[in-house]
């Protein structure tokens, strides 16, 4: 077999558009899931057992089915249901920030309680409301610690998110192979998408690195 | 200033706190001493409402914090409290440590609020550790630090639990050194403590307790040279 790498010149702007289109719903995708994660979170470790158990239960629905089976309920069956004919794009975001926000808010309620129990005593203690003390004491604490684990988690949505391909949205992959059928060449598209999906990738390490490398304060 | 009525707390089927009933007047320094176990830190907590006590009364400014209609966070901000391992803030300077509190939960500015707390670190001899972190700092000057950061919301109480037992030896002097400024400014003060010397020199009147037991109260002198009980007794002659 011999590759050629010239016949995919003249399709590179055409894939290289592609970066843009993922990293566009990824974006929205991880900011819509780390919202919710965290409020889902906070609902977990909530006194009120109602809203915790809720919040368990819609963790185990999204951990248990797959994440492609989501994406299509989404995409095909709720246009059924409620007759609004929804993009590719928000059906991205949705499935994707949805699914992520399940995992994100495992994460974040393991981050919480392991910020030591004193943190939450001492702020009691000089009479910080709890919502407060959440958002300045609490959380900032949880999410150095997690930091790692985040990273991980975004990681993972940025090279799943290929997966958007099947409902016709023009991303990375899916650019791939259009060019694929257009040369009848598989390879060279793919090994190109492929290596733009790993620089992707690295360049998520590095950011997550960086964040953590700002945020050692202590110890 | 604070009235404490039958106060009995309990933890499951662990009655903890037994029919405590005891005042603290104002500019009074009260020290709460006893075996581990015997219920000092419940007591010191029940006080604030860290802990909720199961029967009884706690009476701040004779508004009974118990009462579910009295709003908490507001008499807290009267409470300060130093704990044996500081809970300083870890992603806070010193000086952010100091005004946190003071800011969001008081709504003082910026200027009024970084004003009084650099006086407080003057105070604690820190002024230098205002841009510091508090993992940079020794034992004894997080504990200093904690302690102006509970001055910071210019309580009226303070409590410590233990304030000194997670120092080294050496750092044990410069955080009683600070409490007795404390004291002698007229601070109402309520110290869970194993340091006897501080007891006997800065209290003015000594709770020992037992087994959740409120076994004997009185003033250092007379409780440390002639305990009334044969508790206290055995307690004073094994630590002295
Ligand atoms: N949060 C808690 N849950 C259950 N038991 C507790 C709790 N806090 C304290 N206790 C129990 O209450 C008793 C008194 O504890 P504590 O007030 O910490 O004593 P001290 O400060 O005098 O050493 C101990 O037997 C301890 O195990
Ligand atoms: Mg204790």
């Amino acid at each position: 077999m011999n590759l050629d790498f010239g016949q995919i010149v003249p399709y590179i702007p055409f894939m290289l558009e592609g970066i843009w289109v993922t990293l566009k719903f990824v974006i929205f995708a991880i900011i819509f899931g780390f919202v919710l994660g965290t409020l889902l979170a906070l609902c977990k470790i909530s006194h009120v057992k109602v809203i915790g158990w809720l919040a368990d239960a819609y963790t185990s629905v999204f951990r248990g089915t797959p994440l492609i089976l989501q994406l299509m309920i989404i995409y095909y069956a709720v246009p059924e249901l409620v007759g609004y004919d929804i993009s590719p794009f928000l059906s991205s975001i949705l499935a994707f920030g949805l699914n992520s926000s399940a995992y994100v808010s495992e994460i974040i309620r393991a981050g919480i309680q392991a910020v030591d129990k004193g943190q939450t005593e001492a702020a009691q203690a000089l009479g910080v409301p709890y919502n407060q003390m959440m958002k300045d004491i609490i959380l900032p604490q949880a999410m150095k610690n997690i930091l790692p684990a985040l990273m991980n988690e975004f990681i993972t949505l940025t090279k799943e998110s290929a997966l958007v391909s099947t409902i016709g949205y023009l991303d990375l992959m899916r650019r791939a192979t259009v060019v694929g059928a257009d040369l009848y060449r598989n390879f060279e598209p793919l090994l190109f998408v492929g290596v733009i999906y790993y620089l992707l990738v690295m360049g998520l390490t590095i950011i997550g690195r960086l964040v953590e490398r700002r945020l050692r304060y202590s110890d | 200033m604070i009235k404490v009525k039958n106060l009995h707390k309990s933890f499951g089927n662990n009655e903890v706190l037994k029919d405590i009933t005891t005042d603290i007047s104002k500019g009074e320094v009260v020290s709460i001493i006893g075996p581990s176990g015997s219920g000092k830190s419940t007591f010191l907590r029940c006080l604030n409402l860290l802990e909720k006590p199961t029967k009884g009364s706690v009476l701040v400014h004779n508004q009974n914090i118990t009462d579910p209609k009295t709003n908490i966070m507001k008499i807290r901000e009267q409470i300060g409290m130093v704990f044996q391992h500081f809970y300083l803030f870890p992603h806070m300077t010193v000086l952010e440590n100091l005004t946190y509190a003071p800011l969001k939960v008081k709504g003082e500015s910026k200027q009024v609020a970084q004003s009084k707390a650099r006086d407080l670190l003057a105070k604690v001899g820190l002024t230098d550790k205002e841009t510091a972190f508090p993992s940079s700092l020794s034992g004894g000057q997080k504990q200093r630090v904690a302690i102006a950061r509970a001055l910071a919301m210019e309580p009226e109480l303070m409590l410590f639990d233990e304030p000194t037992s997670a120092l080294d030896p050496e750092m044990v002097k410069e955080v009683l050194d600070v409490m007795k400024d404390l004291a002698k400014s007229g601070m109402t003060m309520a110290v869970v403590t194993h340091e006897m010397g501080f007891a006997k020199e800065v209290a003015d009147r000594v709770l020992f307790l037992d087994h959740g037991m409120l076994i004997e109260e009185g003033n250092p002198e007379q409780f440390f040279d002639q305990p009334k009980t044969e508790r206290a007794k055995g307690f004073l002659e094994k630590i002295l």
